[in-house]
């Protein structure tokens, strides 16, 4: 195996499970913020600059920072987290374990593409002309079909943040 | 064994562009302060060196030697890196911006350019992106009211004005059909071909990006994340010594990315007029090689893109020191009632242009 691929991995794995073990909400979104950079170098990896760029773009430059301004806000510390029952903490670890059985029975037997004899394979598919190709004739509707749900999306939060009338926040 | 990419003497021009974005940036704090003696008719810095010139040299040895300050209750390392990640988030977007054309020597051809990628103007916006972390996390970490204040405001300041940003991008990018800024620069001017800056295709999306630019950049009239008349020091507050400089810092090299880009994207980049009819009339009257002459036209060029990006930072200047503040709900209300209406309109627009064969 590659040694870059088995440093990216490390680290991925180390800052998922700081996310997880981080005491401080805030130590815990900058470990997520490491983990997708991490990510981002596994794209690069397989050759997806574009895929890459925009994971960096989206997730540690737009979501994170709302998320680290929210949590900010939110001022959590480590006495003020109330105590969580027991029973709660159980059913977390049974919903998370079979998510990940779930996951695990849904990819064990996939074949990557280009590896099975007689799949043709793309080498330059993770480029940005390639993919915008490949999305707009081959994978036409479900990508317009997901622009339509963020415009609802987009939609629905306006309407949820919109001023009521003779409400006035300055 | 480790398999690193055969960069050879490209790290040269990578370590060149590196140090003069700290040379630029270095000497754009005297720039300030002289251009703001001249809007305010004062004489300015002239005790340190000829003309002052030493002034950045002076400022540097007061940093370094100020006292290290923690506040009481602050999260130390966070408010270490704080600064760090603000200073290496702005040296990053530099890498993939092309400074000059090629230069060849004997059967070297030399990109004057860190890294040619297929993905230049993404990172250069995902590197934009992710410079709020460095004043986030340092408001953060101070244990500071002002400090946490200023961060949030950096914050919802910075996610607004991206969003503009990327739209005004995205009309350069249909224009152009592609991602790689050298590609960008070398379109907008072509052998035998009349052809224009991106300026004269893009007014309204060059202003829009300006805008946003300013606002990225943390500079007058959009500087409310360190609002001293709201914020004491904004989110700076609690910083003393170098890490208060890095801060500084890396706001003037922040400026002169951003400037680069404008000057790539929009005004021709390393290109400048009539530099095919230079190149020919050396090679025919001059008899000069072809491959000299090219290395002359491209030195020409990067003294041109120079020239570019120094005028930018002179207007970042004098706005600087002409404008007031914006108003906190001002700023918002322009980001997003005014500024992306217009990217999204200016889209159209060029869509439309291109529809029917006007640009």
């Amino acid at each position: 195996m590659h040694p870059l691929f088995l440093f990216l991995s490390f680290v991925a794995l180390l800052s998922a499970l700081g996310v997880v073990f981080a005491k401080n909400p805030v130590h815990s979104v900058l470990f997520l913020i490491l983990t997708f950079f991490t990510l981002s170098g596994h794209y690069l990896l397989l050759n997806a600059q574009f895929l890459a760029a925009v994971n960096i773009i989206v997730y540690a430059g737009a979501i994170m920072v709302l998320f680290l301004f929210v949590i900010m806000f939110l001022n959590l510390n480590v006495d003020t987290e109330p105590h969580k029952p027991a029973m709660a903490k159980i059913a977390a670890a049974v919903a998370g374990g079979s998510l990940l059985l779930i996951l695990v029975a849904a990819l064990k037997d996939i074949v990557p593409t280009g590896v099975a004899a007689g799949t043709p394979f793309n080498s330059q598919i993770g480029m940005v002309d390639q993919l915008g190709l490949k999305l707009y004739t081959d994978f036409l509707l479900p990508f317009e079909l997901a622009s339509v749900l963020f415009l609802i999306a987009m939609v629905g939060a306006v309407m949820l943040g919109k001023r009521e009338a003779g409400e006035r926040n300055f | 064994m480790i398999e690193l990419p055969a960069l050879g003497w490209q790290s040269i021009v990578i370590f060149v562009v590196f140090a003069l974005s700290l040379l630029i940036a270095t000497y754009c704090t005297y720039a300030e302060r002289v251009i703001a003696a001249f809007l305010q008719d004062r004489v300015g810095p002239d005790r340190a060196g000829p003309y002052g010139l030493l002034q950045p040299l002076a400022d540097a040895v007061k940093m370094f030697t100020k006292e290290e300050f923690f506040p009481g209750g602050a999260n130390k390392v966070l408010f270490v890196v704080g600064p760090c990640l603000a200073m290496i988030t702005a040296l990053m977007s530099s890498a993939v911006i092309p400074f000059g054309n090629t230069m060849s020597f004997g059967n070297n051809l030399f990109f004057l350019q860190g890294i040619e990628v297929n993905i230049g103007m993404l990172w250069i916006f995902g590197v934009v992106s992710l410079g709020v972390y460095g004043v986030m996390i340092g408001g953060w970490a101070s244990n500071n009211k002002f400090s946490l204040l200023g961060a949030v405001r950096a914050a919802s300041q910075n996610i607004s004005y991206e969003l503009a940003m990327g739209m005004s991008l995205i009309a350069v990018l249909m224009i152009s059909g592609t991602l790689s800024l050298r590609e960008i620069t070398l379109q907008q001017s072509v052998a035998g071909e009349w052809q224009v800056w991106n300026i004269v295709k893009q007014p309204l999306g060059f202003i829009i990006f300006l805008v946003c630019a300013f606002a990225e950049t943390n500079r007058t009239p959009f500087d409310l994340p360190e609002c001293e008349t709201e914020l004491v020091g904004g989110y700076h507050t609690e910083y003393s010594s170098m890490k208060l400089g890095l801060y500084l810092f890396s706001e003037y090299v922040n400026i002169f990315v951003v400037s680069a880009v404008m000057s790539v994207l929009y005004f021709g980049g390393f290109n400048f007029p009539f530099q095919y009819e230079l190149r020919d009339w050396f090679i025919n009257s001059q008899g000069w090689e072809l491959a000299s002459a090219q290395n002359l036209i491209t030195l020409l060029g990067t003294v041109g893109l120079f020239l570019k990006i120094f005028a930018f930072i002179f207007f970042f200047m004098w706005i600087r020191w002409t404008l007031p503040r914006f108003r906190y709900d001002q700023l918002m209300r322009l980001g997003w009632t005014i500024l992306i209406p217009l990217a999204v309109f200016n889209i159209v627009l060029t869509g439309a242009l291109i529809l029917f064969g006007v640009i």
